[in-house]
């Protein structure tokens, strides 16, 4: 098994509020007072229904506790369990998919407040990302500014699938209020299924539309590039985040291909996608999608062709593999290094502050 | 439309010379509707045509959704001198591709036709009359050149009676859809197509492109032509998803599925993401009794065209490795704008039995055919 150095950073874990009933205390009473006159019990999302094998790891499931709602087990079993230094909160739950812009807004500002109270408060590793309603911009750049005041917010998540294509501009106020605050823009796998997540229409099956989320990562990184956010902002680095790992050397074969075919059409992506991959986006490790047999593993390792891509991830409490086995066998040490430490350190500079 | 055609010098066979090769992505335009298309077209329909057009799934009526790079997205060489359309004019397309580039069997790809177009019975009819112009005005007229058979595939009846009144004519040699279908390919709607396709003994061909309605990703309507073509993969990638997932190959082991011009370097990350999905969700993918890498390895085939350009090529061999050498049919795009140089697109040392496989022997098992 491929052996984590003490003090990883793990990059990707899930909280789970146990229901809406926990944010009232962090909603503005105009939002409170709707959840309880318009029934507002639960706003699960159908990309992780809490009973499905990928949803939380058998070992790691508490009876009748949703995964990932009980701040004890997560800190148990994933950051003692794995001696993480640090380790990222990155909440899953839809409140900021509400159609509602205002409402959606509401609801993430109290995840965060939420996170703090619950989840911050209770252990100094902890670190979080921003919830935003990914649909407007100027209320999402608003709650992170407001949020970032709060140093453990080292960056802001969204969900990479959203109503627009990320790079399209309508999103751009979102990048430009992380790069001016200095946090990584975080796309985790999931949709606010405004559109079906298949190219091809809405899929029959669980397992299809998770298969489709690693599509969806190759279309918003054309998307990112395409649109030139990466020019427009120098200073921004991006995360894919449960984006699988494995499909990025192909894809970015054929986007370099098309780039060179078709530069005149985006003039202003002046460099080749994949040095501006290798410069600017980072990925989570699990899963990793990987090859089982160790020689096609040096090969994709080989293909990524940086040592700086990827962040250590449990993405727990899904179920990505068993036991300590957070990592794809045969990576070579320093590389591991890397991945647990460095790398993560490089990508979030207010990790590098110490305590809050 | 002004077109500056580039010096065209008559070309020495190349370096692939000594092996008659098989191009299975060919695009041939009609030089005319009124004199090729309208013949095999019903009257009504002829009206139909010039009053409403031919609408489909996205904002222009006579367009793609996204500007093309290059006029017709063609080759600018690619007009035939006498006039007309690039792939519109048979003795050019012999004399600037299949002769030079020693292509021994073609396989015609016809991309304007009734497919995806709204209204249902134009669409039946139009892919009718698409059908009868390859036979009459290709295939007849040259032996290296095969037929697809084009079906309106929203609607699986009128589909399943054009495969069959088309399946005794040998000269198809595949039923044809496009990758951007209403619905994933894989759901019930489409089962009948397959089962006619299977029971005909013909290949299911999937090409790139059409208009199903859905964004071509999963979070919206992406602004350039460049996001359009570079997300043919991620459609096939769906497609292949459905197909498997909803059990498509183990109703009918004997399907073989065609993937046409949408890359093939991601298939092996698919496949380790597909076999762990399934592992983990088996009791939710009741109707897939096989592993999907497993399906891929005994059912699945792509064409090369656009091949994927690693800047070291040795890391596309690997990946060719990863798929199976056995799996690969080669395509040139002929007379499209990114079209592959088949004396250019592999390293000099892979060895003459790869070869082989790539650029012939892999497509002519699974069409079934010899060299005429």
């Amino acid at each position: 098994m491929t052996v984590l150095p003490p003090g990883a950073i793990d990059c990707d874990l899930h909280p789970a509020p146990p229901s809406v009933s926990a944010l009232l205390p962090w909603l503005e009473p105009h939002w409170a007072d709707a959840a309880g006159h318009r029934g507002l019990h639960e706003l699960e999302t159908i990309a992780w229904p809490p009973d499905a094998p990928l949803s939380c790891r058998s070992d790691w499931r508490d009876g009748a506790r949703r995964p990932g709602s009980d701040p004890e087990r997560l800190i148990s079993d994933a950051v003692d369990g794995f001696g993480a230094r640090y380790a990222i909160l990155n909440c899953l739950y839809g409140a900021p998919m509400l159609y509602s812009e205002d409402m959606a807004a509401g609801f993430a500002r109290a995840l965060n407040e939420w996170l703090k109270a619950e989840w911050l408060d209770r252990d100094p590793r902890l670190r979080a990302s921003i919830a935003v309603p990914p649909h407007a911009p100027d209320l999402a750049a608003a709650e992170i500014e407001r949020a970032a005041e709060d140093r453990r917010f080292v960056q802001v998540l969204l969900p990479v699938m959203g109503e627009t294509p990320p790079g399209r501009r309508i999103n751009w106020p979102i990048y430009a209020a992380a790069e001016r605050l200095g946090l990584p823009v975080a796309f985790h796998a999931g949709s606010a299924y405004r559109h079906p997540p298949t190219p091809v229409g809405w899929p029959s099956y669980l397992a299809e539309d998770y298969a489709a989320q690693a599509t969806a990562f190759q279309t918003a990184l054309t998307s990112l590039i395409a649109e030139g956010v990466f020019q427009k902002f120098p200073a921004l680095t991006v995360v894919f985040a449960e984006s699988g790992v494995a499909w990025l050397p192909a894809h970015l074969w054929r986007l370099a291909k098309y780039w060179r075919g078709l530069r005149m059409e985006i003039p202003w992506v002046d460099r080749s996608p994949e040095e501006i991959v290798r410069e600017r986006v980072r990925f989570t490790v699990q899963p990793f999608d990987a090859p089982e047999e160790p020689e096609a593993l040096a090969r994709l390792l080989d293909q990524l062709g940086s040592d700086d891509l990827l962040l250590f991830a449990t993405d727990y409490p899904h179920w990505q593999f068993d036991g300590m086995g957070a990592l794809p066998e045969g990576l070579p040490a320093d590389l591991v290094r890397r991945i647990a430490i460095d790398n993560p350190l490089a990508t979030y500079p207010r990790l590098g502050e110490g305590k809050p | 439309m002004t077109v500056e055609l580039l010096d065209r010098p008559s070309r020495e066979a190349p370096a692939e010379a000594a092996l008659r090769i098989a191009d299975c992505d060919i695009h041939p335009s009609p030089k005319s509707l009124e004199r090729e298309i309208y013949p095999f077209l019903e009257k009504r329909w002829q009206r139909h045509m010039e009053r409403y057009g031919a609408r489909p799934r996205q904002p222009f009526l006579n367009g793609p959704a996204y500007p093309k790079g290059q006029p017709d997205a063609a080759r600018r060489d690619a007009y035939p001198p006498a006039g007309g359309r690039p792939g519109s004019d048979l003795a050019f397309m012999r004399e600037q591709h299949l002769d030079p580039n020693n292509v021994g069997f073609g396989v015609l790809n016809p991309l304007k036709s009734g497919q995806g177009l709204q209204n249902l019975d134009f669409a039946d009819a139009y892919c009718r009359a698409i059908n009868d112009w390859q036979i009459a005005f290709w295939t007849r007229e040259e032996p290296r050149l095969k037929a697809s058979i084009v079906i309106p595939y929203e609607d699986a009846a009128a589909s399943v009676q054009e495969i069959e009144r088309c399946a005794g004519e040998e000269d198809y040699v595949q039923v044809f859809m496009l990758n951007r279908t209403a619905e994933p390919m894989g759901q019930r709607r489409y089962w009948p197509i397959y089962d006619a396709a299977a029971a005909a003994g013909l290949p299911l061909a999937v090409h790139a492109f059409g208009f199903g309605g859905a964004p071509i990703t999963g979070g919206g309507w992406p602004s350039y032509y460049i996001e359009d073509m570079t997300g043919h993969a991620q459609s096939s990638q769906a497609v292949l998803t459905s197909m498997i997932f909803e059990g498509v190959f183990d109703r009918l082991p004997g399907l073989k599925l065609v993937l046409i011009e949408s890359g093939f370097a991601w298939l092996p990350a698919l496949c380790w993401r597909l076999d762990r999905v399934w592992m983990r969700m088996r009791d939710e993918l009741h109707r897939c009794k096989r592993r999907p890498s497993e399906i891929v390895r005994e059912q699945v085939f792509l064409t090369t065209q656009p091949m994927e350009e690693p800047s070291r090529p040795r890391q596309l061999v690997e990946c060719i490795e990863w798929i199976g050498w056995d799996r690969l049919l080669f395509a040139t795009d002929y007379p499209h704008w990114d079209f592959d140089q088949p004396d250019r697109v592999l390293p000099s040392w892979v060895d003459a039995e790869k070869r082989r496989a790539f650029f012939t022997d892999n497509a002519l098992g699974v069409y079934g055919r010899q060299m005429p």
